[in-house]
């Protein structure tokens, strides 16, 4: 006979993890099974490209759980399995070993896969992905015989692994598309910021650079060949443009969405009791005036989880928590809260020559966000005026001393 | 062997076993007590990992850093002997060392 789970759920990241643990917190009493890909028990990802990657910290420190966890709320893994297909009429799913299993209710926590690149030379040894713990132990046998390494993306995984393998004494060159680092997460102020850190730690970074293709001799990757045929050698290259939301077998049987897999508050696709959450899920965002999005974030992972539990413990509440976020590089800590997207204006509060400082970000006069690098007052205080969609004077808001104030002078 | 007491929001205490080199919350964590989310994985970031120290330690771990200070600030539960703990690192110093798991904000 098929196994068969009261709630099923595909993707043992951190959505899939503490969507279990948020069930069995909630006194959800059914049978749980967590199917994933990996090979692993759920873990830990922002370590990936910070301190493990610098092997300050060892796998069984990043699991997100220790494995008798598991076992003691009885919550199954079928490990090293991958999800092809899903019934949604029959309510069983098929993975790619042929197996079928039932499910009562089939939360969706797949994540992405690492984009990557399409050009010539995209597939050879010496060229990775910072996804997953494999990727990245793949990458740590190779670099006792590399000195120098071509990171493809400017984003925050990208930045971050730079950092680690500038500190382990690497020679690193960014190659990055636009005109600027964090193009697609962060305004213009902090892009140069980050940039002038990278260069100082001896980081080349090339901007508006567009790949050619891998250079390959004996089957490893040499070295980067730019649009102008300018190569960059190097004895590894990593990869990091983004994911591709792992959502097919949904979108396959007409679950609606596009760019994702599309939710409503409940974290609830268009099909019958199949919930959707994590960096996979399209959601109209209340802290981006509803726009349809995706987030790709811990606390975004783990509030849809909490979402879908209370919804089906019977204790439904709309998902609605600000977003928030951190990036580690060097000795800089950022600190991300709201969301920055659509903004109109930029104020800055500190100096960032001095390493300590915030970019305020207003849209339509409201404040929707703030970067904070090594300034966690202004992250915490500043909270608070994201969450209320604050409207405050620019020149106040850089100017006075604790953004606490504001609210403490303003009418309720 | 070492050992701390984690009283959970429940209120009931119970002893854990307390490796030196972890952190305080990897303890808790390890335990499979599931009421710490510790979302960041210990880098200060979060406050998800907030904890009571029992007056009779405070001494011996200290206060809190400038930017677990002002994180904690984050915290409507903020109490004197508050503290973050993925950012107190277990020695032996602390062994029989007692705190209390914070209610959730
Ligand atoms: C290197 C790195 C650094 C990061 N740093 C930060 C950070 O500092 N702060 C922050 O907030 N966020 C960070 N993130 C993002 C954060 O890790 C993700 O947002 C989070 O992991 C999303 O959780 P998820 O459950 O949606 O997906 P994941 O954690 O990716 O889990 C999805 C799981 O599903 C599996 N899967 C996919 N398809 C299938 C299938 N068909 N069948 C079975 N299994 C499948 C995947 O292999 C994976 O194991 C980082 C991510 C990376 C990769
Ligand atoms: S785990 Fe995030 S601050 Fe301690």
């Amino acid at each position: 006979m098929d196994r068969q789970f009261d709630i099923l759920i595909v993707g043992a990241g951190h959505g899939g993890a503490q969507a279990a643990i948020a069930l069995r917190q909630a006194k959800f009493a059914g049978s749980i099974g967590i199917v994933g890909e990996e090979a692993e028990l759920p873990y830990e990802r922002p370590p990936l490209s910070k301190d493990y990657l610098a092997q300050e910290k060892s796998f069984e420190r990043i699991l997100i759980r220790p494995v008798s966890f598991w076992e003691e709320r009885n919550i199954a893994f079928l490990t090293g399995q991958r999800v092809v297909t899903v019934d949604p009429q029959a309510r069983t799913i098929g993975t790619a070993a042929g197996e079928t299993i039932s499910y009562g209710r089939l939360i969706w926590a797949a994540g992405g896969h690492a984009r990557r690149l399409t050009c010539s030379g995209h597939d050879l040894a010496g060229v990775h992905s910072v996804r997953s713990r494999a990727d990245v132990d793949r990458m740590m046998d190779e670099l006792a015989t590399t000195q120098r390494v071509v990171v493809v993306g400017g984003g925050y995984i990208g930045l971050e692994a730079a950092a680690v393998l500038t500190k382990l004494g690497k020679k690193v060159t960014i190659l990055e598309a636009q005109n600027r680092v964090l193009a697609r997460v962060a305004g213009v102020a902090l892009s140069r910021f980050y940039e002038a850190e990278h260069r100082a730690h001896g980081v080349d970074i090339r901007l508006n650079a567009v790949v050619q293709c891998i250079e390959e001799r004996d089957g490893r990757a040499v070295g980067v060949r730019l649009a102008d045929d300018e190569i960059v050698p190097c004895e590894m290259v990593i990869v990091g443009i983004g994911i591709v939301p792992s959502v097919e077998p949904l979108l396959s049987v007409g679950a609606e969405g596009g760019n994702g897999v599309a939710v409503d508050e409940h974290c609830r696709t268009s099909l019958p009791d199949i919930f959707a959450i994590g960096d996979c899920a399209l959601h109209a965002n209340p802290f981006a005036d509803g726009q349809p999005l995706r987030l790709e974030s811990v606390q975004n992972a783990n509030d849809m989880a909490t979402t879908v539990a209370r919804f089906i413990a019977g204790d439904p509440q709309p998902y609605h928590t600000v977003p928030w976020f951190w990036s580690n590089q060097y000795d800089l800590r950022l600190q991300t809260v709201g969301l920055s997207i659509g903004h109109d204006k930029e104020v800055l509060r500190g100096d960032p020559a001095g390493r300590s400082f915030s970019i305020i970000y207003l849209k339509a006069g409201k404040v929707v966000a703030l970067d904070c690098v090594n300034a966690t007052k202004d992250y915490v205080q500043g909270r608070q005026l994201v969450i209320g969609g604050a409207i405050v004077d620019p020149e106040r808001l850089s100017s006075i001393p604790a953004l606490k104030d504001i609210y403490a002078a303003s009418p309720a | 062997m070492t050992q701390i007491f984690v009283t959970d929001r429940e209120g009931s205490e119970r002893p854990v076993p307390a490796t030196p080199g972890l952190s305080v919350m990897e303890i808790i964590r390890d335990a499979g007590i599931d009421e710490l989310l510790a979302l960041c994985g210990g880098c200060c970031s979060c406050a998800t990992c907030h904890v009571y120290v029992d007056d009779a330690f405070a001494s011996v771990v200290g206060g809190p850093t400038e930017d677990e200070f002002d994180l904690l600030d984050g915290s409507s539960h903020r109490r004197t002997a508050s503290r973050l703990s993925c950012q107190i690192p277990f020695t032996d110093a602390l062994d029989g060392l007692k705190v209390t798991i914070a209610p959730e904000d």
